[in-house]
């Protein structure tokens, strides 16, 4: 084997940490996607689009002077209207529709998003500075930087925060039990199309969150969204819906595989990767559930 | 109703013959239409008839585009050298060599993509719904992404296609000799699809769509049927790949072969504005918006993908039925239904 990550067995490590960093991050976006497939019945291709816009939000604050880590709070609740007006304009025609024409919908908003984006905000690559530093570990052979670490914590906290408020709070409630049977929830009194509304809203709050600490650990262009949609359907499917350490872990899972496939195949197959690897599962699913002549649907 | 349809297929037949005389400051962009529509109607053998949502056609699109050119020039130079540093500036295609090389090249474009649909297919048509759309997706991309690291076929960068050889004829030949192969394609893609849809093969995509399981039930091999359907569309948007190529000039893995920010939507697109599970529906859908592309297109000034973006969130969401869907409920006597009007108060009534 010529890969430099066999020759160097401390790049494993680094590949590691850094991977399970990241796939926290993803777990988190993951988490929103779960929440509205499970609520609406909708896959929102805009996810990643939603994210990314977030995360201008937070390289705007940046370029204005401010810290870009108070993204984290300003991004979510610009981001929570974002969504809620997207649900009044277009997601509350196609919640009951055909499932191809919210996924086709979706597809128009993120496009929509995508070339807006490009406009208001340039084509070019940016990232916002943190100066958090960097962490040395093992002998300064593997660096961590510090903004990574800050952002996985802070997705800890907000996922363990969205937690207790679903299980705790009144709209916490009205989502789950709309998610259990929409009709039932709304006989017993609850506004389920202001459920809708509030779901999506939540959902690009977390895409906030994720997008503002995208901006301070990673970089920021207006047409790589889709393949953080595809990151969290991936992490969704693997776990399944409504499976919380599911999501984490498969999350995490999905990190170290990328920074693997990074090392090993080339940056420039990074994105070829994470693509080839939704088709093989998928087809694996497609196997592993025919066998007991059950569907995907 | 026969004597009709054939008046209007004489006459479609004369226009699209005359057409580059017609219109010949339009021939390329003529030519760019009636790709459109084959790439239409082949996607809605999957979108429409079978109910299998596909944002994956594109996959064969590129490959028939890259694997045409990659023959046209193989086949007398060394590729590699080619793709390194603009190969058809130190090595020329004579007439012969050209025209041998792209009737071989289009054999592949055609071939290559049907096998690879037909070994992919038992994998990724057992996928239902929403599963198998975005799997498509993850596809074409994913091949879009992996084209663009491969050294061979000019990575990130592109390659050129053959030039058209000197010595016998001008950019105007060019174009009108591209324009009558793609004009024999969409007429073969037409007739076949035609033919296919009359006999069982159609009725059994028909019954995928309504109901699958029950289709399985009543003992039809639906998976054969399905992966027969896919390798249809795969051998003709292959061949309308490789036209794509040479006639474009250029390829590049991103915007022109795996591109499914607008060909890849273009034909999901086209197929619904013109009504999916019809025959017609996509030749109208696709002309109504090429046409409406080419022409409207310039007004837009940079802001035409936000514009896209727009119309897709307005057809998908306001005329899901597209112009055939339309007419249909306008006028369903001449679509062969017969209307119970005591029935249809009933139901009225109902709602």
């Amino acid at each position: 084997m010529d890969y430099l990550i066999f020759k160097a067995p401390i790049l494993m490590v680094q590949a590691s940490m850094d991977g399970i960093l990241l796939g926290i991050l993803f777990a988190l976006i993951a988490y929103g996607m779960a929440l509205q497939w499970g609520v609406m019945n909708i896959i929102n291709i805009a996810q990643g689009d939603l994210v990314i816009m977030g995360g201008y939000i937070a390289y705007f604050m940046y370029v204005a002077g401010i810290h870009p880590a108070f993204g984290i709070i300003v991004s979510p609740i610009i981001m929570y209207f974002v969504g809620w007006g997207l649900y009044k304009l277009v997601i509350n025609k196609v919640v009951d529709r055909d499932l191809f024409i919210s996924i086709l919908a979706t597809f128009g908003i993120s496009i929509l998003m995508q070339q807006l984006m490009n406009f208001v905000f340039g084509a070019d690559v940016v990232v916002a500075q943190s100066n958090f530093g960097t962490t040395m570990l093992f002998d300064n052979s593997v660096t961590l930087p510090n903004s990574k670490i800050f952002s996985a914590i802070v997705s800890v906290v907000f996922a363990i925060f969205l937690i207790i408020y679903m299980k705790r709070s009144k709209l916490g409630r009205a989502i789950r039990a709309t998610a259990q049977n929409a009709r039932a929830a709304k006989i017993l009194g609850v506004d389920t199309e202001k459920v809708y509304a509030a779901t999506f809203g939540i959902n690009a709050a977390l895409c906030g969150v994720a997008g503002a600490l995208i901006a301070i650990t990673f970089t920021l262009h207006p047409y790589v969204g889709l393949p953080y949609t595809v990151r969290s359907f991936m992490i969704v499917i693997i776990a399944g819906l409504g499976n919380l350490p599911g999501v984490a872990l498969s999350g995490m899972g999905l990190g170290v595989f990328e920074e693997f496939a990074d090392y090993i195949l080339g940056t420039e197959f990074r994105i070829g990767a994470v693509f080839m690897l939704l088709v093989l599962i998928l087809v694996y699913r497609r196997f592993k559930l025919s066998r007991k002549r059950e569907y995907l649907k | 109703m026969k004597k009709n349809n054939l008046i209007l297929y004489g006459v479609l037949l004369v226009l699209g013959l005359t057409a580059p005389f017609l219109f010949p400051a339009f021939k390329v962009q003529i030519s760019f239409m009636l790709i459109l529509i084959i790439l239409a109607m082949t996607w809605d053998v999957q979108g429409g008839q079978m109910g299998y949502n596909s944002f994956g056609n594109i996959l064969f699109f590129g490959i028939g585009m890259y694997l045409c050119a990659s023959i046209q020039i193989g086949m007398f130079f060394p590729l590699a050298e080619w793709t390194e540093s603009g190969g058809e500036k130190t090595f020329l295609h004579t007439p012969t060599q050209y025209f041998q090389g792209l009737a071989v090249g289009l054999v592949f474009a055609a071939i290559v993509p049907a096998i690879v649909a037909a070994l992919i297919g038992y994998g990724i048509l057992g996928l239902r719904g929403h599963y198998f759309a975005i799997c498509t997706l993850g596809l074409g991309i994913a091949a879009g992404e992996i084209a663009g690291g491969i050294e061979l076929i000019g990575a990130g960068q592109g390659m050129t296609t053959p030039p058209w050889p000197k010595g016998i004829g001008d950019t105007e030949l060019r174009a009108e000799f591209f324009y009558y192969i793609c004009f024999a394609l969409l007429i073969a893609t037409f007739s076949f699809l035609n033919w296919a849809y009359k006999k069982r093969f159609g009725l059994v995509l028909n019954a995928i769509r309504d109901n699958e399981d029950k289709a399985e039930a009543m003992g039809i091999h639906t998976m054969r049927y399905k992966i027969v359907g896919w390798v249809v569309s795969a051998f003709f948007v292959g061949l309308a790949g490789g036209l794509v190529g040479n006639i474009v000039g250029y390829i590049e893995p991103i915007e022109v072969a795996f591109d499914g920010r607008e060909m890849g939507v273009f034909m999901v697109l086209m197929a619904i504005l013109g009504g999916k599970g019809t025959l017609w529906g996509p030749v109208i859908g696709a002309s109504a918006f090429h046409i409406f592309k080419e022409g409207f297109w310039t007004f837009f000034l940079g802001w035409q993908y936000v514009a896209l973006g727009f119309l897709i969130v307005v057809i998908v969401v306001f005329f899901p039925e597209g112009f055939m869907g339309w007419l249909r409920e306008k006028y369903p006597e001449r679509f062969g239904e017969v209307i119970d009007e005591a029935d249809r108060k009933a139901q009225v009534e109902l709602k």
